[in-house]
């Protein structure tokens, strides 16, 4: 079996983001790497395009080696990878709606993001006029005796992101689902062409609201990467204490509302008190509720005082109280495990297929975690657990978070005795040539990955991948033969970003 | 659960008072709403949220809107889940030109007579989104828009004083009318 450093030396070497390489390699290569992906020995971390390259980041789960291997499309088409390997699938129909590089002998050929509606085709590419009328998209057939289709979105009836959900469904039970989404693509891949890195961190930070911290912190570690800079430890804590604040914030809202899905609003309220006030805690310390620009190239915009800190305590303090008795709520009320049990099951087997990060993945045996497999600081000096279970079902999700919140009380509290002093933000240099970089960082959701070009201190390209892209499909897969009305456990239970992922 | 719910009765609501109406917002509405009558539908105003592009950072401030803490049911105000019951439509987001078609439909599906709450900076010309192949631009471009709260996205009050304002610069004009 050969491992991904011999897969690195059939190219040539382009670029180096740390430990990881980029290399140039050839369609022989770049196919041999999509049917490792198929056989399971390399997961997919990411595929993406530029107007005559394509791009995909790989990563060896047993050892945690990660490359990118880049392949050039003069003829603008590249041997589809999501014909041996399905979660290539809709990132290749992205590639040709944005650039216009075909997949060469995919399956699906119909455009994902592009609705016909932007007045052009292949924006990022060769930009040309769209198509006079807009083809019906098809959804895929299921056929059978008493099917009927239930249509519902992008408009739902929640207050939630606009996508569309088509379900074929026999009688209460669902059959298939397929979902449509780009209905939030907002081209943040051109705007962010030519842009500077302050717009260019702002951007990142409104790429998907309820993980701002989290890309704001992977765009900004990209181009310290790109540029070799290594930001003050007391600023690399502080990213860290904010993105664990996300976290918490994030993981309260959820669990309460995964239970409200099953009318279980009693934990819902409490829930979101809690989650309020670690929103409010936020706002106090850091002048922003979510916390928005504060991590910036080089470090972060914004100092922590003892007061602040303090607040931030107490509200831990209180969480630390008030969540147990939540958490035996939960627990001991038959009615709510009744619906969350065994319901929307994903098998360890596919989250591993679809390198499926976050509460997703853990809560399906997969234990990927960025904070702990690539162990940026600081959490490499950091203490604490990623928990993993293999149930995979709604109850599982609901586990992993409230494990997870228990652990980001531990980190916060570690990272607010352990603040080292000193500056919390250097100085960015300007760089004439062109310099690339790469990050992977922990959400909320999952792990978010940014890849980018600098030249002339202007981001000459950037992408970023969304945790959502690997977790929409498996949705479609779980949802089968479980009745519609859990349908809205199952998607709250997975609560994928819509604007992640249309970007 | 019970011991939860005891518990509840002794403790003092967590509630907060209600904001006054921002000044800057009354004023904005009161050229808006103009003698729009309102007498049949009362104080109690439902509202629908349309999501146009937003990043979902609005989405997760209106969320806090019915926490214990903002409790905007205790004003008359709820979210409902179609625009047929709605008499508001709170629009967040730069306007993508894939959401475009959906919300129009959802302000036509909507009954007269209605308002439209344009929610956060995007909504208000795109925000840093503007100028995308991708992207309409601010809510007003295509529908008609009668309140715009400012913020990245706005504070819960913030929103609460809007619509509040609403409720109030209503309720005058019908009154009046």
């Amino acid at each position: 079996m050969p491992s991904l450093i011999d897969l690195t030396l059939e190219g040539r070497k382009i670029g180096q983001y740390g430990p990881w390489p980029r290399v140039a390699v050839d369609a022989s290569v770049w196919t041999f790497a999509a049917s490792e992906l198929a056989h399971g020995r390399w997961s997919l971390l990411g595929l993406w395009g530029e107007p005559a390259t394509v791009h995909m980041a790989i990563m060896d789960e047993q050892t945690a080696e990660i490359a990118v291997v880049s392949l050039d499309c003069p003829d603008r088409t590249f041997p589809s990878v999501g014909r041996h390997h399905p979660p290539a699938l809709r990132l290749e129909r992205t590639i040709n709606d944005l650039f216009g590089l075909s997949a060469h002998g995919s399956p699906d050929a119909r455009a994902w993001l592009d609705h016909n509606r932007w007045g052009v085709r292949f924006p990022l590419g060769g930009r040309i006029d769209a198509l006079p009328k807009a083809a019906p998209y098809r959804f895929l057939a299921a056929e059978g005796d008493g099917l009927h289709q239930i249509a519902v979105g992008p408009v739902h009836a929640g207050i939630i992101e606009p996508g569309h959900f088509r379900f074929s469904a026999s009688g209460e039970t669902v059959v298939r689902l397929e979902q449509r989404l780009g209905y939030v693509h907002k081209g943040i891949d051109a705007l962010l062409a030519g842009a500077n890195l302050a717009r260019g961190v702002q951007l990142a930070g409104r790429v998907s609201g309820d993980s701002t911290v989290a890309y704001a912190y992977a765009f900004s570690r990209a181009a310290e990467v790109a540029l070799g800079l290594a930001v003050p430890d007391r600023a690399a804590f502080l990213r860290a204490l904010l993105a664990e604040l996300e976290r918490l914030a994030n993981h309260l809202g959820d669990i309460g509302a995964i239970c409200n899905d099953a009318s279980f609003a009693l934990m819902h309220a409490h829930c979101g008190v809690l989650r309020e006030s670690v929103l409010r805690a936020s706002g106090a310390a850091f002048g922003h509720r979510l916390m928005r620009d504060i991590i910036v190239p080089g470090g972060v915009s914004r100092d922590i005082g003892d007061g602040e800190a303090e607040t931030i305590q107490i509200t831990l303090d209180n969480i630390r109280l008030r969540f147990p008795a939540l958490v035996e709520l939960y627990d001991n009320t038959a009615s709510l495990q009744d619906r969350t049990v065994d319901t929307g099951m994903l098998k360890p087997s596919l989250a591993r297929q679809y390198a499926a990060g976050g509460y997703v993945g853990r809560a399906s045996g997969r234990s990927f975690d960025a904070r702990r497999t690539l162990a940026y600081p600081p959490y490499d000096s950091l203490r604490f657990d990623v928990p993993v279970l293999n149930e995979g079902d709604v109850n599982a999700r609901i586990w992993i978070r409230i494990r997870e919140v228990e652990q980001s009380l531990s980190l916060i509290d570690q990272i607010l005795s352990g603040l080292p002093k000193g500056p919390t933000r250097t100085e960015v240099p300007l760089e004439r040539e062109a310099r690339e970089g790469m990050a992977i960082v922990e959400g909320f959701r999952g792990d978010i990955l940014v890849w980018l070009r600098l030249r002339n201190g202007l981001i000459e390209t950037c992408h970023m991948r969304d945790p959502s892209w690997f977790q929409w499909p498996l949705l479609e897969a779980v949802i089968e033969n479980n009745i519609v009305a859990d349908f809205p456990l199952c998607n709250k239970s997975f609560n994928c970003s819509y604007s992640g992922h249309d970007l | 659960m019970r011991k939860l719910l005891f518990e509840s009765v002794f403790r003092p609501p967590l509630t907060e008072r209600a904001p006054s109406p921002d000044d800057a917002a009354v004023a904005e509405l009161a050229t808006a709403l103009g003698q729009a009558a309102r007498k049949r539908l009362g104080r109690s105003l439902s509202i629908r949220e349309v999501d146009a592009g937003s990043c979902n950072g609005c989405e997760l401030e209106i969320h806090a809107l019915n926490n214990a803490y903002y409790d905007i049911e205790r004003f008359g105000l709820r979210f409902v889940a179609s625009p047929r019951h709605a008499d508001v439509l709170m629009v967040t987001g730069p306007v993508t030109k894939n959401m475009r078609d959906a919300l129009e439909r959802t302000y036509h599906a909507t009954p007269n007579p209605k308002w439209v709450v344009a929610v956060g900076d995007c909504a208000r010309n795109g925000g840093c989104f503007a100028g995308s192949y991708a992207v309409v631009g601010g809510v007003s471009e295509v529908v008609p828009v009668d309140l715009h709260i400012p913020g990245c996205p706005p504070a819960p009050i913030a929103m609460l004083q809007g619509l509040l304002a609403l409720l109030e610069s209503a309720d005058a004009s019908a009154v009046k009318s």
